[in-house]
């Protein structure tokens, strides 16, 4: 990909009052920053039109430095405020921040259901396969034998592959790549910006200060280094055995399809069926409170 | 020319390691935040692809386009 990201403009974006960000050195969750406004970009969407909704963990973060409407929300649920944010403002852009814990553990029937009615969210899971900000214990995609202050001895369980985990639950964008491929990462955060239905974008990223830590790799570069070389695009996947594939990270889009979007479809419904029409639908709660 | 925010940088070295062009070394002197500075020594190299930017987690380099 040739088209090199304007970063200068990136600083407007962000509320300066509270940078430099809580986050560790060489954490993550600044790059994909960087590549949601860099995909912001070029899919021509503006702040003033999304609205970023989280969970909790050093990822649900991200918003509250973002100059937009956000909702920082409870453990896991995310994905159950945004449904309320988009079904009564079908218009916005409602983007979700969520990490493995907060998406797969605590909110995992959300994550499956959100996707199962393909509502219109993009939901951005940056994965770093451990619990940072509660002190290092495994979550549901740590890898096997990796360790953890849960895990002293190596995990024993078989993570989840969200990726796969979600194409099957019904999402109609669903794409995965790492830190370490800015350029693609941004690419497919616009292509899921973009699909009316629910996107979900997996970044795999570092986590130094736990991950990185208790797993002998001693920095965010030694980390991002063995993602690179760990690293394999789904094409190339294809013709690889299974154990060449073991301990592979598969990158590139799984799902791209066109399905009715949940959204869409209840305000049809709610046009044609009911007699206040719409608008007067979604804003009657407001109307009987006044 | 490239820009550090000394404000911003935490001194990870991401940018030192995955620019292609090898256009930044690590200070050898921590600055006043207890951060070892990336220097662009190397500036003449650099190609403005901005990947050390997008890279950098905490938006601390400015790399500026030549104005002819
Ligand atoms: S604990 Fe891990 S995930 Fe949290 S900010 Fe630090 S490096 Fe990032
Ligand atoms: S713009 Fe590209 S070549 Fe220049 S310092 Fe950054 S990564 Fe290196
Ligand atoms: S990537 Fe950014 S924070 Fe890290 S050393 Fe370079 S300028 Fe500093």
């Amino acid at each position: 990909m040739s088209n090199k990201p304007k970063v200068s403009g990136f600083m407007n974006y962000l509320r300066k009052e509270r940078i430099p960000t809580i986050f560790c050195a060489g954490c993550g969750n600044g790059t994909v920053i960087n590549t949601f406004f860099n995909a912001m970009e070029m899919a021509e969407l503006s702040l003033d039109n999304i609205s970023m909704v989280s969970g909790i963990g050093c990822s649900s973060r991200i918003p509250g430095y973002i100059k937009c409407d956000s909702l920082h929300t409870t453990h896991g649920r995310p994905i159950a405020f945004a449904t309320g944010v988009k079904l009564g403002n079908p218009d916005m852009d409602v983007v979700v921040f969520t990490g493995d814990g907060d998406a797969a553990a605590i909110g995992g029937n959300h994550l499956i259901h959100a996707a199962r009615r393909n509502l219109d969210l993009t939901v951005i899971c940056v994965n770093n396969s451990i619990y940072g900000m509660t002190g290092g214990q495994i979550s549901p995609t740590s890898p096997k034998g990796s360790f953890a202050s849960t895990t002293p001895y190596g995990a024993l369980e078989a993570p989840f592959d969200l990726a796969k985990l979600v194409s099957g639950a019904g999402a109609t964008y669903v794409s995965r790549w790492t830190t370490v491929h800015p350029l693609p990462l941004s690419n497919a955060i616009k292509k899921g910006l973009q699909n009316k239905g629910f996107s979900f974008i997996e970044v795999i990223s570092q986590c130094p200060t736990y991950f990185g830590r208790k797993n002998r790799m001693r920095s965010a570069v030694e980390m991002m280094k063995y993602m690179k070389t760990h690293s394999v695009v789904k094409k190339k996947a294809k013709k690889m055995s299974e154990e060449e594939l073991e301990g592979k990270i598969i990158l590139g889009d799984f799902v791209n399809r066109n399905w009715p979007e949940f959204s869409e479809m209840l305000c049809e419904q709610v046009n044609e069926k009911s007699e206040k029409g719409l608008i007067d639908a979604i804003k009657s709660a407001y109307k009987t409170d006044l | 020319m490239i820009k550090i925010d000394q404000n911003l940088c935490k001194g990870c070295d991401i940018c030192t390691e995955f620019c292609r062009k090898n256009v930044y070394e690590p200070s050898k002197t921590l600055n006043r935040k207890g951060v070892y500075l990336p220097v662009p020594v190397n500036i003449e190299e650099c190609k403005k692809c901005n990947l050390c930017a997008i890279l950098c987690p905490d938006l601390a380099i400015t790399v500026e386009e030549d104005h002819e």
